[in-house]
């Protein structure tokens, strides 16, 4: 590929503390490309796309957008930054003082100073677009289930047109069947935008709808990447011990004893 | 009102129950007013501020907001601080009026004042200064108060105990703050006198 690549991220290391998190991530994501991201917990996966926001500060290294190092930018550039990105959270962070559809338009009002009523057609639209019907947006977050909580957010995720969608375990605490809802729509609504999606996930059937290519991360480092076809020949031990969850393999989970 | 039965029963001893009314007035509009409305709102209000950012903050929408291209602290916490700043000065001109008048009833109808004469002689000594340094201090209470509530909520880490941490933290900074600034702004005011 000889396009910039949308996000590419190189050799960037994060410790909290003692505990080294990132160990030298470097990872490219291609323009229109739907990368999924697996690997266990506490493997770095949240900590690596909140890198990229700038929700965390990267220890060294460098993560560029389009090209640009986003670093070192101040607040109001990283705010601009922001607008081209979308994020769906593990546990849908959906506002719970404000109704549904306030949700949705929410970096349209704030972010884009959108007049409310115009905020407010896009929002039921796009609450239409992930099968949610009007009457949904005027109750508040408290009052759906969790797999409509996590539509909503896919909804706010895609309100203003993102170029870049990050997923974050979009499918955990789901029903198989709202999984499978919620990976459908990850991959019209992806589809229909022409956005550039990342999604972190261990959820290896959501994996193979959503990815065009996989990477997996272990102790800070991507150790692997290639098509979404090719997941199940990797040729790599820890892949396919993750892929077919055992629990004998290269990846030993550390647990204490009692 | 116990402002008035205590200081009878100590000024009584001196024949100096006609000071009554001046020190009701000048206690409860120059610290008492404001301090206790401040304690009150620091555990009432500090509190909620506190427990509801720390909310937001494990419950990852405080990184909603930012990724929505919204400023938390523009969006958050500087509106709380307006309006910490700007609402206690009128609390605690509640307050005041409700604490003299607190008085006056406990002095007329328990200690058998005269109505008209207790009401002169507190106007007679209350000087703007009095109650401007009050609302004054009730300004920084309110400040200090939206701060530490907004502070300890933000950097709350770890689900409900963190919130509950986070929220004890907010409460206890704030009241300390508050007896201290309390004692600041008094020296400012009063010192020359």
């Amino acid at each position: 590929m000889t396009d910039t690549p949308k996000i590419a991220l190189r050799n960037v290391h994060k410790r909290f503390g003692p505990k080294v998190v990132l160990n030298g991530i470097d990872l490219e994501v291609g323009r229109g490309e739907s990368l999924v991201v697996i690997g266990g917990s506490g493997t770095g996966k949240s900590v690596m796309l909140k890198c990229i926001l700038g929700l965390l500060h990267p220890d060294t290294g460098s993560i560029k957008v389009d090209g640009e190092e986003t670093t070192r930018l101040g607040s109001r550039e990283r705010e601009k930054l922001l607008h081209k990105f979308g994020m769906l959270f593990q546990g849908a962070a959906l506002f719970d003082s404000i109704r549904v559809w306030e949700n949705v338009a929410f970096g349209l009002i704030q972010g884009e100073h959108m007049p409310r009523a115009k905020a407010k057609d896009i929002a039921m639209a796009k609450l239409g677009a992930v099968g949610l019907t009007p009457e949904v947006g005027e109750l508040y977050p408290a009052e759906l289930s969790g797999g409509m909580q996590k539509r909503v957010a896919l909804a706010r995720a895609i309100a203003d047109e993102p170029e870049i969608i990050f997923f974050d375990e979009p499918t955990t605490g789901l029903d198989p069947i709202m999984a499978d809802v919620i990976n459908e729509l990850i991959v019209k609504c992806v589809k229909d935008l022409g956005a550039t999606a990342v999604t972190i996930t261990h959820d290896m059937a959501s994996a193979r709808k959503i990815a065009d290519r996989i990477a997996m991360i272990y102790q800070g480092r991507i150790i692997w990447t290639g098509h979404a076809k090719d997941i199940d020949a990797s040729g790599n031990a820890h892949v396919d011990q993750f892929v077919h969850g055992r629990a004998e393999g290269p990846i030993q989970m550390q647990i204490r004893a009692l | 009102m116990v402002l008035a039965l205590q200081s009878y029963s100590g000024f009584s001893r001196f024949q100096a129950e006609g000071a009554i009314a001046t020190v009701v007035v000048l206690s409860v509009t120059r610290e008492l007013g404001p301090v206790l409305a401040g304690l009150m709102v620091a555990g009432r209000i500090g509190a909620a501020m506190a427990a509801e950012i720390g909310t937001m903050r494990v419950t990852e929408q405080i990184d909603a907001l930012s990724t929505l291209s919204t400023n938390p602290f523009k969006y958050l916490v500087a509106p709380r601080l307006i309006a910490g700043t700007t609402m206690l000065p009128l609390l605690v001109l509640v307050a005041d009026i409700i604490g003299v008048f607190g008085g006056f009833l406990v002095s007329v109808y328990r200690l058998d004042f005269n109505p008209s004469s207790y009401i002169t002689r507190t106007w007679e000594f209350l000087e703007p200064v009095d109650v401007i340094s009050g609302l004054v201090k009730a300004a920084v209470f309110g400040f200090v108060i939206s701060l530490m509530g907004c502070y300890f909520g933000y950097k709350s880490r770890g689900g409900a105990q963190g919130v509950g941490q986070a929220t004890t933290n907010a409460v206890v900074a704030a009241s300390i703050l508050i007896l201290v600034f309390n004692y600041l702004i008094t020296g400012i005011f009063f010192s020359d006198k």
